[in-house]
This record gives structure tokens, sequence and C-alpha cells, in this order.
């Protein structure tokens, strides 16, 4: 039995890592490929002959001297896991860049593993690339991938497990002359690393020395575990510093650089490359860019792909939507038949059916949205935004790449703020990053979206598009505002560099696509079987118990009585059918005072009815207090409890209106209340899972603040709209 | 006589070859690890709609930087094509 092998899957961002690593694995996890993050450490296992491999893809990153959370967790893994190959998959077509990672990899003294990736580019581009010459030139494996379709990626683990197996972690470390300054401090820094016995097992003793000149925060701060070392690093790395500085003006850390890319160019030179000038596909992308970024088009053309978007989504989705809520009007129906009357079957039919059925009727709908956004997001699109907004983004205390976390909190509706909230890792000064993570849950996440279709279904059908277009651009609006307005007070602090590639322009693979989709709509539906199932039992008893008291259930048990008995006199009497129909109108009318009035003594209802006084202000009764009470767990909830509200205030069995309907008949409700109710779900504190992943990624402190701060909000901007509206 | 200017003042075609980066600590590195090091062919392809930030190809891909970031490259204009 062999030894289980480790390898790292490393590489810049939009190199097609994750491609590759769903290509090898065959996993299903979805990274957010916008430039520079993946959000979680992913894993995969494979087998190659008898061994088993774990493969970890590494988050994207362009260097290793680490700039945002994600490269350092990238580095870290490679010195402290030691994994047995590091494959670094490059894009080949900005071969030179990419080397500039692989011959830190070198340094660092890592069992490199070249893969070229996306040679189907190279090729089309004319452009031919001697691998065999780079590997000799290297001294490393290099292996031809097409990620898109898996071709290589046999070749490519069999010539990783073979070096794994030859090498056994062993390899020399790259030197690169860095000219007659650096390389005799390294040379004099070198000894000292390595007698003090600094990070000696993990990483090369020159490495360390080259970060120490470098200027690399992270290396520094762990020598400093030696007081001696680093005080004679610091006064060598000084010395430089100022000698380079005197003679040419320049820094350390530049020089180095400019080092590694004349390295890479001399390898280059070798005839590496060749490129037939005359063929210039990459400036498709170019050509595409003169339009979609232009200054006129391009912010059209961004509002046209938002507003065919919601068109699209509610086009293709109100079909499927419509099916699955006749589907559970019918499961309901057929609950209740079956059931014999009484707790639990009201515990199934409008806990279970009504609530989870509320949510994941909206499923079509976020299916859709998913489809959409991860084609954008694949094909490139992304970046641009950040790009054509990062000017206003500037101005309004953020940063182009806060659209990234906006978007997938819900900037395109239908995204969810957890991940949306992580996202902001790629953030790199704290202050824009905390502003970013506190107002991106302004965003119409996927868990908003159902209450928005439901109240825009009810009071405004016939512009449903439109109004769902005005919501997403009123949560943008409101977040920059709120951005800007803690920019201003609480978080300050200086703007980072915007220093960010552009990928080319690349059509997605429907396999990448779809994947990327599931994977989003999974969470949700996981969620509505888990979460909003737990928290729809829970509302359904708080709004079931206690029941009535005796005397009150006694009170409508005679009217009752009494108007069986006029009905049966009547009947004797031989009146006539619809005579007759009357009074079963009136006994139906008692049972839904009964039901009413069992829900508003409910804990629930008791709740709702003690905040009737101050929410009544923007226009709320009691049962929707229910609704967004439950809301705080999570935003699905709102519809749910809604639902289990309205369907216990309800008794016709055969009855399976759609709950937009049951709103819109009711007269606690008009286009005001549903206005003030849309703005209130869009700017309320966050859901409970939110507010945890804040608290992980700032502190508890801006958690709760965010809690407070958001319901203040969105109570005085909903009461405004309320009494704004109800009095023009 | 080779004419030096700021990268912020290249107009969009223009084809330049970076002269110095004078950027320090985390922006330089970080401008330095993206390619931006001398003798660098670079060409400005484009701007963001409220001309700022700017695109500029170098070593086949492209790189967006702020013109306040621009500011700390030296460039030599090449030549520049007709847009």
């Amino acid at each position: 039995m062999s030894e289980k092998l480790t390898f790292a899957l490393a590489g810049n961002p939009n190199s097609g890592k994750t491609t590759m690593f769903n290509a090898l694995t065959g996993a299903r996890q979805h990274v957010g490929n916008y430039p520079g993050v993946t959000v979680a450490k992913k894993e995969g296992l494979l087998r190659s002959g008898d061994r088993d491999v774990r493969v970890v893809d590494l988050p994207g990153t362009y260097s290793l001297t680490p700039y945002s959370q994600e490269e350092l967790a990238a580095r870290n893994f490679l010195i402290n896991e030691k994994p047995h190959a590091v494959i670094d998959v490059l894009d080949a077509n900005t071969l030179e860049r990419s080397l500039y990672l692989a011959v830190q990899f070198l340094e660092l003294g890592a069992p490199l593993i070249l893969a070229l990736n996306m040679m189907d580019e190279v090729r089309r581009r004319r452009m031919t690339i001697d691998t065999a010459k780079l590997s000799a030139l290297m001294g490393v494996p290099v292996v031809e991938t097409i990620a898109r379709d898996g071709e290589g990626k046999e070749a490519l683990i069999r010539e990783a497990v073979a070096y794994a197996e030859a090498n056994r972690g062993k390899t020399t470390p790259l030197c690169i002359s860095y000219g007659r300054d650096i390389d005799a401090a390294l040379d004099e820094m070198e000894p000292l690393v390595k007698n003090s016995g600094l990070m000696a097992a993990l990483v090369p003793a020159r490495w360390v020395a080259l970060k120490f000149l470098e200027g690399d925060p992270d290396i520094v701060a762990m020598s400093q575990r030696d007081k001696a070392l680093a005080a004679a690093l610091s006064s060598i790395a000084d010395r430089v510093a100022a000698h380079v500085r005197r003679t040419e003006n320049t820094h350390p850390e530049s020089i180095i650089a400019d080092h590694r890319y004349g390295y890479i160019a001399a390898l280059l030179r070798e005839g590496v490359v060749r490129k037939d000038t005359t063929v210039e596909s990459i400036r498709l992308s170019d050509r595409v860019d003169k339009v979609v970024t232009n200054a006129f088009l391009g912010p059209i053309i961004m509002l046209a792909v938002l507003y065919g978007m919601f068109q699209l989504t509610f086009a293709i989705g109100e079909i499927p939507m419509g099916w699955l809520e006749t589907f559970f009007g019918w499961l309901g129906g057929v609950a209740e038949a079956s059931i014999p009357e009484g707790l639990f079957q009201s515990l199934i039919v409008s806990g279970i059916i009504d609530g989870v059925g509320g949510v994941l009727g909206f499923v079509p709908l976020i299916l859709v949205m998913f489809l959409c956004l991860a084609f954008l997001e694949d094909l490139g699109y992304m970046a641009r935004l950040a790009y054509i907004l990062d000017r206003v983004f500037k101005l309004f205390g953020l940063h182009g790449s806060s659209v990234m976390p906006f978007i997938i909190s819900g900037g395109i509706p239908g995204g969810c703020a957890v991940p949306g909230v992580m996202a902001a890792r790629t953030l790199r000064s704290p202050p824009e990053r905390l502003a970013t993570i506190l107002t991106a849950p302004f965003m119409s996440c996927g868990a908003k979206v159902p209450v928005f279709i439901l109240l825009i279904a009810a009071f405004f059908p016939d512009t449903a598009g439109n109004a769902m277009f005005v919501l997403t651009l009123g949560a943008w609006a409101m977040a920059l505002l709120v951005a800007r307005l803690l920019r201003g007070t609480v978080i300050q602090g200086a703007a980072t560099p915007f220093l960010m590639e552009l990928p080319p322009y690349r059509i997605p693979t429907l396999r990448g696509v779809l994947i990327h989709t599931w994977e989003r709509g999974w969470q949700y539906i996981k969620k509505a079987g888990t979460i909003i199932l737990a928290i729809s039992i829970l509302l359904w008893a708080a709004m079931t118990f206690p029941g009535l008291p005796e005397e009150r259930a006694g009170e409508f048990e005679e009217q009752r009585a009494a108007i069986e008995a006029e009905m049966e006199t009547a009947s004797q009497a031989g009146a006539a059918e619809d005579a007759l129909a009357a009074f079963e109108d009136r006994l139906a009318e008692v049972d839904n005072f009964e039901a009413e009035a069992a829900l508003r003594n409910s804990l629930a209802g008791r709740v709702g009815t003690a905040l009737e006084g101050l929410t009544s202000l923007a226009g709320y009764d009691w049962r929707t207090n229910i609704a967004l009470v439950g809301g705080f767990a999570a935003k699905e909830v709102i519809v749910s409890t809604l639902g289990t509200a309205y369907s216990l205030g309800e008794v016709d069995p055969e009855e399976t209106d759609s709950l937009s309907a049951r709103l819109a008949a009711d007269p606690a409700f008009n286009a005001w209340t549903a206005i003030s109710l849309l703005v209130f779900t869009m700017l309320y504190a966050p859901c409970f899972v939110t507010v945890v992943a804040i608290a992980k990624e700032s502190s508890w402190k801006w958690a709760a603040f965010s809690m407070v701060f958001n319901t203040a909000l969105a109570f005085g901007a909903a009461t405004l709209v309320y009494q704004v509206g109800t009095r023009l | 006589m080779e004419q030096t200017t700021g990268l912020r003042q290249l107009k969009i075609n223009c084809r330049a070859k970076i002269r110095q980066v004078t950027a320090q600590g985390e922006l330089g590195r970080r401008i330095r690890d993206m390619g931006l090091v001398p003798d660098t062919e670079i060409q400005v392809i484009g701007k963001a709609p409220l001309r700022d930030p700017v695109a500029i190809r170098l070593r086949d891909f492209t790189l967006t930087l702020r013109n306040n970031e621009a500011d700390h490259i030296t460039v030599t204009v090449l030549e520049c094509a007709d847009v």
C-alpha cells in the first residue's frame, strides 16, 4: 500500500485552474472565479494507477509575495503542508507573465509541474510553444493541456505522480542572479538564516533572505522571533537598500522583480515561443471591449444586460413556477384529504407544505437567474463591470472589486449575502472591506427575491420585470449611499490600488455554467429543506399555540350551533338551494373568525399585535409583523410565514389560490403597504447566517451594528414611503 | 531625443516602453508582480467610461489601473496609432 500523494493546483487567476480541478476530480464545487478569489479551500480525490491522490485547489495568485488573504493562504499551504507536487496551471497565452509565479515556486524549492493550459487558443493564434525546450530550460516537467475538454489531464497526473515519486519532495531551489548588490547581500544573509534555523525545515534559507530584501511583511514579522537574527538581517537589508538608492535610484524589491522578468525573458529568447504576428486573434477581445467599456455604450450595455436578465428570468421562470405552485396546492389538498383533521394535519399542511412549498416554488426563477449569472461570470463580463464602475465606487468610498461581493450578494438578484460577504476578502484595505461587508447585504439576495416576487405579483402584476429592475437599482443606490455615509463617519481610511487583470472574453462551456448554476441552486434548495423547514415548523407552533381559551372557542361553537339549527329548520320548511348555501357561507365566516382569533391569540400573534402600535406607522398589521420577525432568521421565512398565516385564516380546503391572490384580496394590504414592505425587506437586518458571516469576517461589534443600524434604517425608510405615499 | 512622460498622459492606442516605476512598498510590489517593470512594452487600449481606470496591454494580457497609480510609472512613447 503506497502512501497517499497530495498535489496542489496553483496558478494565476483566470488560468483555468478551477476548470482543471473539476476535470481532474470530477468535483462539483463552485469557485467564484472572479479575479483573485477562491473563497474556500477545495479538495478532491482521484486515483492514478494504484495511487490515491488528494488534489487541493489553491486560490489564484500572481505572486508568492502575498497581497490578499487568499494569496497568503496559498503560500502558507505550500510552505506548511509541503505537497508532493505543485501543479502550476498557466494560461499558455500569457506565458511570460505566468512564468513569473512559476519562477517563484522554483525559488521556494517546490516540486513543480507546469500545465500549459488553453493550448487550443494558442494553436488558434498560430503560436507555437516548444514545450520540450521549456521543460529542459526550466528543469521541470511540462504538459500541454486544455482544461475545458480535459485534454492532457491524464498525462498531467501521470507526470506529477512520477515526478513526486522520483523526487520524494527533494528538489534543488532555483538560484537566480539578482545582480551584484543583491547577490552579495543574499550570500551574507543565507548563512545567518541557516544558523538560526528559522523555518529551516520548511523553506530554503536563501528564500527567507530574499523575502527579507523584498520587504515581505509576513516573513519580516516571522523573523522577529529571533531578535538577534532580525537585527542582523535588517541591517544588511537597510544597507543594500541605501546603496541601491544612492547608486541606481531604485529599491531592492524592484531589482528583484526586474531580474525575475529578465530571467524569464532570457529563457523565452531561446526560441520557446514562436508567434505568427500576422494573426492577432487576441484583438477580438479588444474590439469587443471598445464597445462594452465605451463611455456611452458601456453603461447602456450594463443596464441592458441586467434588464434583459430580469425579463428573461421572468419569461422563462414563471412557467415552471406555475407548475410548482399547482403541485404544492394539489399536495396540500391530498394531505388534507388523507390526514384526519386536527393538529397533525395543520402541521403538515400549514406548517410544512405551505411553508417549504412557498420557498421551493421559487426554485425555477432562481435557477434561471443563477444560470445568467454563471454565464456572465465565466464569460469575463464581471471583470468589465468592476472596471466600468471603479470610478463611481471610488466616489462612494468603495473599490471596483466591491462590485463582486455586491453582485454575489444579489446585485443581480438571486445571489446570497453569505458568500458575498466572504468574497469581500479580495479587498485589501480594511476600511473598504468593512464598508463592502456591511452594505452588501442590502442587495436582492435569493431569499428576498421570493418576497419581492410575491408582493410584485400581488400588486404590480403587469410590470413585474420593471418593478424588479427598479428594486435592484434601489438596492445598489442604498448600498452606495450607506457606504459613503459609513466611509465618511465610522469607517475612515485610504483607498487601495486597482490593479486587475481583464481576462479575454471566453465563451463559457455549457458544463461549467450548469455546474455553477446547480451548485448555487442546490444551496438554496438545501436551505429550504433544512433551516427553512425547521423555522417553518417553529413558527407554525408559535402561530398555533396556545389555542383559543375554552370560553372563546365555546362562543364560536355556540354561533355555529345556532346557524346549524336555523339551517335545519329552514331545510325542513323546504327552503331553496341557494338559501341553504347562504347558511353555509355564514358557517364558513364563523370558522374564519375563529381561525383569525386563534392566530391572534397565539404566541406569534401576541408578539405581532404588540408590535402593531409601532409598525402601523409603516403600514404593517400583526400578521406581517410575524412574518418580518421570522425574516430575521432567514428572509425566505417571510414568504413561508405569510403563507402559513394566511392559510391558517382560510378554511376552504378546495381553495388553492396562490398567496399573491390572497394578499391582493386582503383589505389590510394596498399598494403602499406593499411598497413599504418591499423597502423594509430590502434594507432590514441581514439574515442570521449572514450576521454570523459578518461577525467572522469583521467582528461581533460590526455584526450587531449591521442588525441594529439596518433595521432602524429600514423602518425609517419604510415609514417615510408609507406615510408620504398614502397621503398623496 | 527620447521623450519620457507619465503613463497617465499616454493616449489610447499609444505604445510606450516603461522607463521607471517609482512606487514603493505594497503598491510598488503589486505593480511589479503584475509585470510592470522597466523595459516592458505597453499599449494603452482603453479607458473606462469616466476616463479612469485605464486598460493597458502588456505581455499578452490586459491590465487595468487607476490614473493615480499610473502616476508612479514613467514611460517613453514609441508610437501612437490613429484612433
